[in-house]
C-alpha cells in the first residue's frame, strides 16, 4: 500500500477506487511509452543517415562487432528472465526472491562491462564519436543504453534493498519491472538495426 | 494508491496556510499551488514574448528606429528577438499555461480527488521548468547574445557559430528546450495516471469532463511526440560541442534529419496545445449557454482521432526543404484529412449553442471568439496544406498570419476564457465584468487588425524572414508597407490593453467582491469545492451520480444538475 504523507491532511482512509494498474506502474508505463519513442527516434535517424550512405560503414572505419555482441545480448536477456523469475518467486515467498534478483543484478552488470571493453575496444581501431557518422550514432546510441541499463541496475538494487528489510511492495517491484523489461527488450532491436 | 483525507486538522484555517511563506509558495505540493506558479511563470514569460514582439514589428514598420524601451534593432538583434519571441510563446507560455497550469488546477477538482497521485513528482516538475525559463533568459545575456536561428533551431544555423553567430547561446537554447520537456513529461505522467486512477467513486469513462480528457489527451500526444526532438536535441548538443556529424552533410550527416526529429514532435504540438483550449471552450459554453454538450463521444472520438493523425502530417512544414514530390503528395492528403475532424469539433461547438440560452459573460465572449478567430486560422491552413499552393506561400507573411491565427487563439484567448471562467474558484472572488469585456473587446478586435493585414501582404509576396524591407524596393511598396505599419500600431492597441486585465486580475485577486461556491451554476465537480479550495480540496471527497452537462433537463426545478447531486 503506497501512501504519501501530508503534514497538512491526515490520511486515515484508502480512496474508494481500486485502480486496475497501481500508480506507479502506470506511470512508469507511460514514461516507457516515451522511451520508446526517444529510441524509435534515434534508430530510425540512424537508418536514414545509413540508407543514405554510398558505402556503408564509412571508409576507413571498423565494422560492428556483431557475432561478439551476441554473447552480450543473450547476457541482457538472461537477465531479463531472472527477473521474471524473481517475480514468480516473490509471489509465492518473498524471501526466495533475493537470489533471482542477485543473479539478474550480476548479468545486466556484466553486459555492461563486456559492452565497455567492446568500447575500448573500437576506440582503437579508429571509431570515435566524431570520427563519423557510425561513430556519432554508436557511441550516443549505445551509451544513452548504457545509462539506461545502469539506472536500471539502481532501481533494482533499490528493490532488492527494500525486500531485503521487508518493505518491497508488490506494485514497487511491478514499477522496476516494467523498466528492466524495456532496457531488456530494446537492446535486440538496437544490436539489430546498429550492428549489422 | 490514492488516499481520502477525510478530516483536517482545523476547518477554518487549514493549518497548511501557516507553512511558512517560502515553503507555501515555492516548496507546495499542492496541485492548485503548482497551478498557480505554472501560471505566474508562464504569464511573466508572455510580458518577455510580448516585449520582444513590440521590439521586432516596431524594427519590421519603421526600419532604423530607435525603438523607445529598446533602442535599435540590429540585424542580429532582430533574429535574437524573433527567435526567442516563438520559442517563449510556445514553450513558455502556451504549454506551461494551458497543459500545465490548468491541468493541474482542474484535473484533481474535475474529478474529484485531493490531489494529484505523484504530488512530489508534480513539485519537482515545475522547478525543473523553472530551471529551463531561467536557462532560456540566461542565454540572453551571453557573450554573442542568445539564439538566433529561429525557433525551429533548423542546422546549419543552430549547429555553426559561424552561421549563427551565437556559440554559446544557441547551445543554452536547446538545453532549455530539452530541461523543458523533462518538466512536461513528469507533469503528464501526473496527469494521465492520476485521470485514470483517482477518480471519485461513480464517475464513469463517460462522465469525465471534457477538458480533463483533452488535457490527458494532450498529454498522451505530448509524450508520443517529443521522444524523436530529444533524440533530435541531444545530437544537434552534441554536433554544437563535440564535433559529432549527425547534421553534418560534408561528414556523411544530413541536415534534413533535424526537421523531420523536429516536425515529428512540432506538428502534434500544436494540437497538444490546442486541445486543452479546446476542452476549455467546451466547459464554458456549455455553461453559458444552459445545453448539454453536443455529441459527447463524437467529440472525445474525434479528439483521439484527431491525436492519431496529427503524427502522420509532419512534413507538411518542409515541402520546400527539398522532399521528395510523392512523400510531399502523401502529407497533403493527410494534412487535409486532419482538417477534418478539428472541423468538427467546431461544428459540435455552434450546435450545442444552436438553441440555448446564452449569457455574455466575459469568459463566453472569449469562447466566442475562440471558435471564431480558430476557423480563420483552421480554413487558411488548407491552402498551406496544399503542398502547390504551400511553395509559393511558405516563405511569406500568409504562413505567419495562419500560425497566429491557430496559435493565438489557443494560447491567449483559451487563456484568457479560462482564467476568467475559473478565476471565482482559483481566488475566491469574482472579476469585474466591465473591465472583462473592456480588455476582451480591446484584445480581440486588435488582434485581428494585425494579421488580417499580414494575410494580405503574405499573398502579395512579402518574405518573412526580411529584417529591413527598405533594401528590398520591389517589396517597400507603399500599399504593403502601410499594411505593415497598420499591423505594427495595432500591435501597439493590442498591448495597450493588457494592463487592463493585469488589474482586474490582481484587483479583484484582492479586493474583488466574494465568489460563491458556484457563481456560474455549473455541474461540474469542482463547483462543489469551496472557493478558493483548501489543501486536499473536500472535507469529505464527492461521490458521482451523472455526466457533467446534464443542463435545462426537463422537469427540473434548477437548469443545472450537478455531478455530486444524489437527485
Amino acid at each position: 500500500m503506497a501512501t504519501y504523507r501530508s503534514p497538512h491532511i491526515q490520511v486515515v482512509a484508502e480512496a474508494p477506487r481500486t485502480p486496475l494498474v497501481p500508480n506507479g506502474v502506470m506511470g512508469m508505463l507511460i514514461f516507457v511509452f516515451t522511451e520508446l519513442m526517444l529510441f524509435g527516434g534515434f534508430l530510425s535517424a540512424f537508418i536514414i543517415i545509413r540508407s543514405g550512405a554510398v558505402v556503408w560503414p564509412p571508409p576507413g572505419q571498423p565494422a560492428l562487432p556483431f557475432e561478439q555482441t551476441a554473447f552480450n545480448t543473450a547476457l541482457l536477456l538472461l537477465s531479463g528472465v531472472m527477473l521474471f523469475v524473481t517475480r514468480r518467486r516473490f509471489d509465492r515467498d518473498r524471501a526466495s526472491a533475493r537470489t533471482p534478483m542477485w543473479i539478474a543484478m550480476g548479468l545486466a552488470a556484466a553486459f555492461v562491462v563486456l559492452q565497455g571493453r567492446e568500447w575500448v575496444a573500437l576506440l582503437s581501431q579508429g571509431l570515435t564519436l566524431t570520427s563519423s557518422s557510425l561513430g556519432s550514432f554508436f557511441f550516443m546510441v549505445i551509451g544513452l543504453h548504457a545509462i539506461h541499463v545502469m539506472v536500471a541496475l539502481g532501481l533494482l538494487a533499490r528493490s532488492h534493498w527494500r525486500l531485503r528489510r521487508g518493505w518491497l511492495a508488490s506494485s514497487q517491484l511491478g514499477t522496476t519491472e516494467v523498466f528492466w523489461y524495456f532496457v531488456v527488450g530494446v537492446w535486440p532491436v538496437v544490436w539489430l538495426v546498429m550492428y549489422q | 494508491m490514492a488516499t481520502a483525507p477525510v478530516h483536517h486538522e482545523t476547518h477554518d484555517d487549514h493549518g497548511h496556510a501557516r507553512a511558512g511563506f517560502i515553503r507555501h509558495y515555492f516548496f507546495s505540493t499542492d496541485h492548485k499551488m503548482i497551478a498557480m506558479q505554472y501560471m505566474f511563470t508562464g504569464m511573466a514569460m508572455a510580458l518577455i514574448g510580448g516585449f520582444f514582439a513590440y521590439a521586432f514589428r516596431m524594427q519590421l514598420a519603421f526600419p532604423g528606429m530607435d525603438v523607445p524601451g529598446f533602442g535599435v534593432v540590429s540585424a542580429n538583434e532582430y533574429n535574437h528577438l524573433i527567435t526567442n519571441h516563438g520559442a517563449i510563446m510556445i514553450f513558455w507560455v502556451a504549454m506551461p499555461v494551458l497543459i500545465a497550469a490548468f491541468g493541474n488546477y482542474l484535473i484533481p477538482l474535475m474529478i474529484g480527488c485531493d490531489d494529484m497521485v505523484f504530488p512530489k513528482l508534480n513539485r519537482l516538475s515545475y522547478q525543473i521548468f523553472l530551471l529551463s525559463a531561467l536557462i532560456l533568459i540566461a542565454s540572453f545575456f551571453v557573450p554573442g547574445g542568445g539564439f538566433a536561428g529561429a525557433w525551429t533551431m533548423y542546422p546549419p544555423l543552430s549547429t555553426k557559430p559561424e552561421f549563427g553567430l551565437t556559440p554559446l547561446g544557441a547551445t543554452l537554447f536547446v538545453v532549455a528546450v530539452g530541461v523543458e520537456f523533462v518538466a512536461f513529461l513528469l507533469g503528464g505522467i501526473n496527469f494521465v495516471t492520476t485521470a485514470m486512477n483517482s477518480r471519485a467513486p461513480g464517475m464513469r469513462m463517460y462522465d469525465i469532463p471534457m477538458v480533463v480528457w483533452m488535457i490527458v489527451i494532450a498529454s498522451i500526444l505530448f509524450m508520443g511526440s517529443v521522444g524523436p526532438l530529444v533524440a533530435g536535441a541531444v545530437m544537434l548538443i552534441f554536433d554544437q560541442n563535440f564535433g559529432t556529424a549527425f547534421f553534418d552533410p560534408t561528414r556523411g550527416g544530413d541536415p534534413v534529419l533535424w526537421q523531420h526529429l523536429f516536425w515529428f514532435f512540432g506538428h502534434p504540438e500544436v494540437y497538444v496545445v490546442l486541445l486543452p483550449a479546446v476542452g476549455i471552450v467546451a466547459e464554458i459554453i456549455t455553461v453559458f449557454s444552459r445545453k448539454k454538450l453536443f455529441a459527447y463521444r463524437t467529440v472525445l472520438y474525434t479528439a483521439f482521432g484527431t491525436g492519431v493523425l496529427s503524427f502522420m502530417v509532419w512534413a507538411h512544414h518542409q515541402f520546400i526543404a527539398g522532399i521528395d514530390p510523392r512523400m510531399a503528395n502523401i502529407f497533403t492528403i493527410t494534412t487535409l484529412l486532419i482538417s477534418i475532424p478539428v472541423a468538427e469539433m467546431l461544428f459540435v461547438y455552434i450546435a450545442t449553442l444552436f438553441g440555448g440560452s446564452i449569457t455574455f459573460t466575459t469568459p463566453m465572449l472569449w469562447a466566442l471568439s475562440f471558435i471564431a478567430t480558430f476557423l480563420i486560422g483552421g480554413v487558411t491552413g488548407i491552402f498551406l496544406g496544399a503542398s502547390g499552393a504551400d511553395i509559393y506561400l511558405h516563405d511569406t507573411y500568409f504562413v505567419l498570419a495562419h500560425f497566429h491565427y491557430t496559435f493565438f487563439p489557443i494560447a491567449i484567448i483559451g487563456t484568457f476564457a479560462g482564467i476568467t471562467f475559473w478565476f471565482p474558484k482559483m481566488f475566491g472572488r469574482m472579476m469585474n465584468e466591465r473591465l472583462g469585456k473592456i480588455h476582451f473587446w480591446g484584445t480581440v478586435i486588435a488582434f485581428n487588425c494585425i494579421f488580417i493585414p499580414l494575410f494580405v501582404v503574405g499573398v502579395a509576396g512579402e518574405h518573412r524572414r526580411i529584417y529591413d524591407f527598405t533594401n528590398f524596393p520591389e517589396l517597400a511598396r507603399p500599399a504593403l508597407r502601410n499594411l505593415d505599419e497598420f499591423a505594427t500600431i495595432s500591435l501597439l492597441v493590442m498591448l495597450a490593453f493588457q494592463p487592463i486585465f493585469l488589474f482586474n486580475l490582481f484587483y479583484s485577486m484582492f479586493r474583488g467582491p466574494k465568489a460563491p461556491k458556484n457563481p456560474w451554476n455549473s455541474n461540474t465537480l469542482e463547483w462543489s469545492a469551496d472557493s478558493p479550495p483548501p489543501h486536499g480540496n473536500w472535507p469529505e471527497l464527492p461521490r458521482v451520480y451523472r455526466g457533467p452537462y446534464e443542463y435545462s433537463v426537463p422537469g427540473r426545478e434548477q437548469d443545472y444538475w450537478p455531478q455530486n447531486a444524489p437527485n
